[in-house]
């Protein structure tokens, strides 16, 4: 089963109109609600009136901020402590789930309107009246330190300095270098765009005191700690948060909103269920975003092209307020990733993070390691062409060629080999006819380019003892129970949770390949609070390497107590029997009884008259285990990417014409399901390069707000990717997988980026639209006659 | 007005507003949850059904409008407990992950196949420009329509 392309048992549901999302859930009584969201980047609230509203017809409630904190619900929160290079901890403004006082970005919670049916609280929130004085935004990334501090308190809108590395090593190293390079790189904001747009339903149950939130959630577990422990909305065993189907996260959906909160209190205090549905426009402005950095980086090269330092100087934008994962992101997730897959021995990082009026960015596929990726994977190239070096050359020489390899900045990664996949890269995209394709090009009157991408990701986030002392506020483990029923079939529960990634399929293949039970007779259950044990959820490329862990434990016990059992009636020792393919044997022997019959027995305890208990004295009965698994180091997914476009001079319009990958994830356990993870993630990659962009103009308003703006990546934009792997397993799970789910979106946007520089021949920053790239080529032709 | 047309073969007759788009009469009042909403746009054709056998974006119909067709949901696929040739093709080439966009997809892909009978990869790409999917990257939705050529 491990390694077996096995078709999805998911699939079937979803081909024929059945999944259950969030929006397809319809309660009794349920009433609907629209949020009044702000429509200016920065102002001040004066007053809300809400008295014609609340008469209008078919209105139940309207409720603001006041309510919310008069019922003392707490505000938002940033769940990773930063401290800044003066020692001081990071700065974060009160995010209360309602605004009272202040707005912070266009988008931003004012109110919520409740009413009988959709159309009626469409029509009241028209009527609810918010005086505002709006005040200067601060909409630009770069800008944000001198402008006006937009939080009381919060001095050039830092919320932190933060750096990590040794700085008087690496000036060392720059001032003993041959030749230094350095490079201004912007890393583009995208938002992330899952298909089903957010959604959440309040339900409460005033006999039982329970409130249920129905939820477009990626970790129903963490959202309930969270808004238990913090938000004080209800404790948390009488709160239960189900994520049924969820339409793809991709790092949105991790965090709870305030909608999620707002939502949950409004059903409890109405004592009615509560319902509201993002709209497109809604989810773009008030979605949290991803990366928008904008960097200045050097590196430090002797004259035989070995990369001696590395210095990174980053403007990291966090959007109106500090969301959940918003300070780990450009910080723990980015910094040590700097280094890429290189030998560098000496490197430093500075990050600021600044409060801008825009919504609030957060994780988003790849989180900070596509920032540092596409920043070391910019400056190798700019540095192999000042040095006159092969570009693909240039990097092999760098290479990190020895495991384990501890890096200067944090990780300690355990296996790899860098050169096998580059190479093998290089001989599928056919580097050596590279030349002559340009010329085919040439000759059609366009330009080619090739550009290579390699990375590392530190994924199966996280060990626990790593993380918190880095500043996290939990230990990031996953926890699993197997449940054998006595019928022989099995119920495997599981904390992380799963929004296309297959787990149902790919966590059933571990668990029959364990237990020699069929993948049919398996059910994965994930996704309500109330079934299966607390886990960590789904983000980080975590789900394999640390909840698929958790399983296999699981069934390591299980198999232990089937050991003991299998003794028992077989009446061998313990230690003598043998589990293989699903049965106890003893070896030698035709002594043997299968999983499903120790199953059985083990709900069989006691003596019947001649027949003995099967179970051995004083051992439970019951077939269930339970198995936390918390990681000893992360995992380190690795590869190279290599990309070639066509790019038309006279419409700069760009054409991905080929894109070969070649990836080192450890052991595969579903080998179709891997590629489909692969595949998205280069649409996603490929979609920051050269089509998607979160545009703000200076007053703070979202021009790019529908799909009529925001370009999103379309069938016809692809070619085909070729794909293909390497394999040196994890050291750090009992698995040997390392994750895959992030690595497209990580590797793609500088391989393309650096093809497209390589065709035209100069910069141009992402997306590297047709009119970029168009404006590119002339401002450098202008710029040549100039020169002659 | 009252509105009288078929649905996956079943007559249906409801009074509805004029103002009331196809995808709402369908999601909400005939509670077939599988034509999913994505945009509001009318650009991710997650909501895409067939009427009288074109596919056609619902949210950019009234219902009013669709009086006196057959309309096809994504429910009304599966023929005696067997998957159309479509949906089969999709799972058995790894066409979804989420799910989200699956049901527009697979409806734009019939029409697709029922138009072109022998499409290149191109003309398939062409085809389903007008369906958003985040997951897939495409690849396998390509695939999954060139493993249905002929099977339409
Ligand atoms: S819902 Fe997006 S096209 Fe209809
Ligand atoms: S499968 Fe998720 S949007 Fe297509």
């Amino acid at each position: 089963m491990i390694g077996s392309k096995v078709e999805r048992k998911e699939d079937k549901k979803f081909l024929t109109g059945k999944g259950r999302y969030t929006a397809d859930i319809t309660l009794h009584n349920q009433s609907y609600a629209v949020f009044i969201r702000s429509p200016h980047a920065r102002a001040k609230i004066k007053g809300i009136d809400t008295a014609k509203a609340k008469k209008a017809s078919g209105v139940i409630d309207v409720l603001t901020g006041k309510d919310l904190a008069d019922d003392k619900i707490g505000g938002l929160i940033a769940g990773w402590k930063i401290v800044s290079k003066d020692g001081t901890d990071m700065k974060c403004p009160a995010h209360p789930a309602l605004a009272t006082d202040t707005v912070n970005y266009v988008g931003d919670h004012v109110a919520l309107v409740i009413a009988e049916s959709l159309q009626e609280a469409k029509d009241a929130a028209d009527l609810v009246n918010v005086d505002y004085k709006v005040l200067k935004a601060v909409a630009n990334t770069g800008d944000a330190m001198n402008a006006e501090a937009i939080h009381e308190g919060i001095d050039k809108n830092l919320c932190f300095d933060w750096e990590l590395g040794d700085k008087a090593k690496v000036d060392e190293a720059f001032s003993s270098a041959d030749k230094v390079v350095e490079m201004d790189i912007v890393n583009n904001r995208l938002v992330p765009n899952a298909m089903e747009p957010r959604a959440s339903i309040g339900d409460y149950n005033s006999s039982s005191d329970e409130l249920t939130l129905y939820t477009t959630s990626q970790n129903p577990h963490l959202s309930r700690l969270v808004m238990s422990a913090f938000n004080a909305l209800h404790p948390e065993h009488k709160f239960r948060i189900v994520a049924p189907d969820v339409g793809g996260g991709f790092g949105s959906k991790i965090y709870p909103y305030s909608e999620d909160v707002v939502i949950a209190w409004a059903a409890k205090r109405l004592q009615r269920p509560v319902k509201w549905v993002c709209e497109r426009t809604e989810s773009f402005l008030s979605d949290c975003h991803g990366r928008d950095h904008i960097t200045k980086a050097a590196v430090a090269v002797k004259s035989d092209g070995t990369v001696t330092g590395l210095k990174v100087d980053t403007i990291a934008n966090l959007g109106g307020y500090a969301s959940l994962f918003a300070t780990v992101t450009p910080t723990y997730l980015y910094g040590p990733l700097v280094l890429g897959l290189y030998n560098i021995p000496a490197a430093y990082c500075n990050v600021k993070a600044v409060y801008t009026n825009t919504a609030p960015v957060d994780a988003y596929r790849g989180a900070g390691r596509p920032e540092a990726t596409y920043l070391i994977e910019r400056i190798m190239d700019k540095a192999a062409k000042e040095m006159g070096m092969d570009r693909a050359e240039f990097r092999k020489k760098n290479f990190i060629k020895q495991f384990p390899h501890q890096q200067c900045l944090v990780h300690n990664i355990d296996s790899g080999d860098y050169d096998a996949h580059f190479d093998k890269a290089l001989n599928l995209a056919d580097y050596a006819g590279f030349e002559k394709r340009k010329a085919e090009s040439a000759a059609k009157g366009k330009l080619r380019g090739i550009g290579f991408s390699t990375y590392i990701e530190a994924c199966g986030i996280a060990p626990s003892a790593a993380v918190m002392s880095l500043g996290a506020g939990v230990g990031l483990w996953e926890s699993a129970e197997i449940r054998f029923n006595p019928t022989g079939n099995i119920s495997v529960f599981t904390g992380t949770h799963s929004h296309g990634q297959g787990h149902d399929t790919t966590f059933a293949q571990i668990v029959s390949d364990k237990l020699g039970v069929p993948v049919e007779n398996i059910e994965i259950v994930h996704g309500d609070t109330d079934k299966g044990p607390f886990g960590m959820g789904t983000y980080g490329s975590r789900s394999l390497a640390v909840g698929g862990s958790a399983i296999s434990k699981a069934c390591d016990k299980i198999v232990e107590k089937g050991k003991a059992v299998a003794a028992n009636m077989l009446e061998a020792k313990p230690e003598d029997i043998e589990f293989k393919d699903g049965e106890f044997i003893v070896p030698n022997t035709n002594k043997k009884k299968t999983m499903g019959e120790i199953a059985f027995a083990c709900y069989l305890p006691g003596t019947y008259g001649e027949i003995k208990s099967p179970l051995p004295e004083g051992m439970e009965p019951g077939l269930k285990e339970t198995a936390f698994y918390d990681p000893v180091n992360f995992s380190f997914p690795a590869g190279s990417h290599i990309c070639e476009v066509e790019i038309d001079p006279t419409t700069g319009e760009t054409k991905v014409d080929t894109y070969t990958c070649v990836d080192d994830f450890g052991n595969l356990i579903n080998p179709m399901i891997v590629e489909g993870q692969i595949h998205g993630g280069l649409a996603q990659g490929i979609g920051q390069a050269l089509y998607e962009n979160a545009y703000y103009d200076e007053t703070g308003q979202l021009v790019t707000a529908s799909y009529m703006d925001y370009c999103m990546p379309r069938a016809d934009n692809f070619p085909e990717f070729r794909i293909d792997y390497t394999c040196t397993p994890a050291t750090s799970n009992p698995l040997g997988v390392k994750g895959c789910g992030e690595a497209g979106a990580i590797a793609s946007p500088p391989a393309v980026m650096n093809a497209v520089v390589d065709a035209i021949g100069t910069e141009v920053t992402m997306p590297a639209t047709a009119e970029k790239v168009w404006r590119a080529l002339k401002d450098k032709k202008s710029a040549q006659k100039k020169a002659a | 007005m009252k509105l009288s047309l078929k649905v996956n073969g079943k007559k249906i007759e409801k009074e509805v507003d004029d103002n009331t788009l196809l995808v709402s009469f369908i999601r909400e009042n005939l509670n077939l949850t599988g034509t999913h909403v994505g945009c509001d746009t009318s650009q991710c054709g997650s909501c895409v059904v067939h009427v009288n056998g074109k596919s056609v974006k619902s949210c950019a119909m009234f219902a009013v409008d669709a009086n006196g067709s057959e309309v096809t949901t994504i429910e009304g696929l599966e023929k005696d407990g067997k998957l159309h040739p479509v949906q089969e093709s999709f799972k058995k080439h790894h066409g979804l992950q989420c799910g989200y966009c699956t049901p527009g997809m697979v409806m734009s892909s019939i029409d697709l196949l029922k138009s072109h009978k022998n499409p290149t990869e191109e003309e398939i790409r062409k085809g389903l420009e007008g369906n958003i999917c985040r997951c897939t990257g495409y690849q396998n939705i390509v695939a999954s329509v060139k493993g249905a050529i002929g099977k339409v």
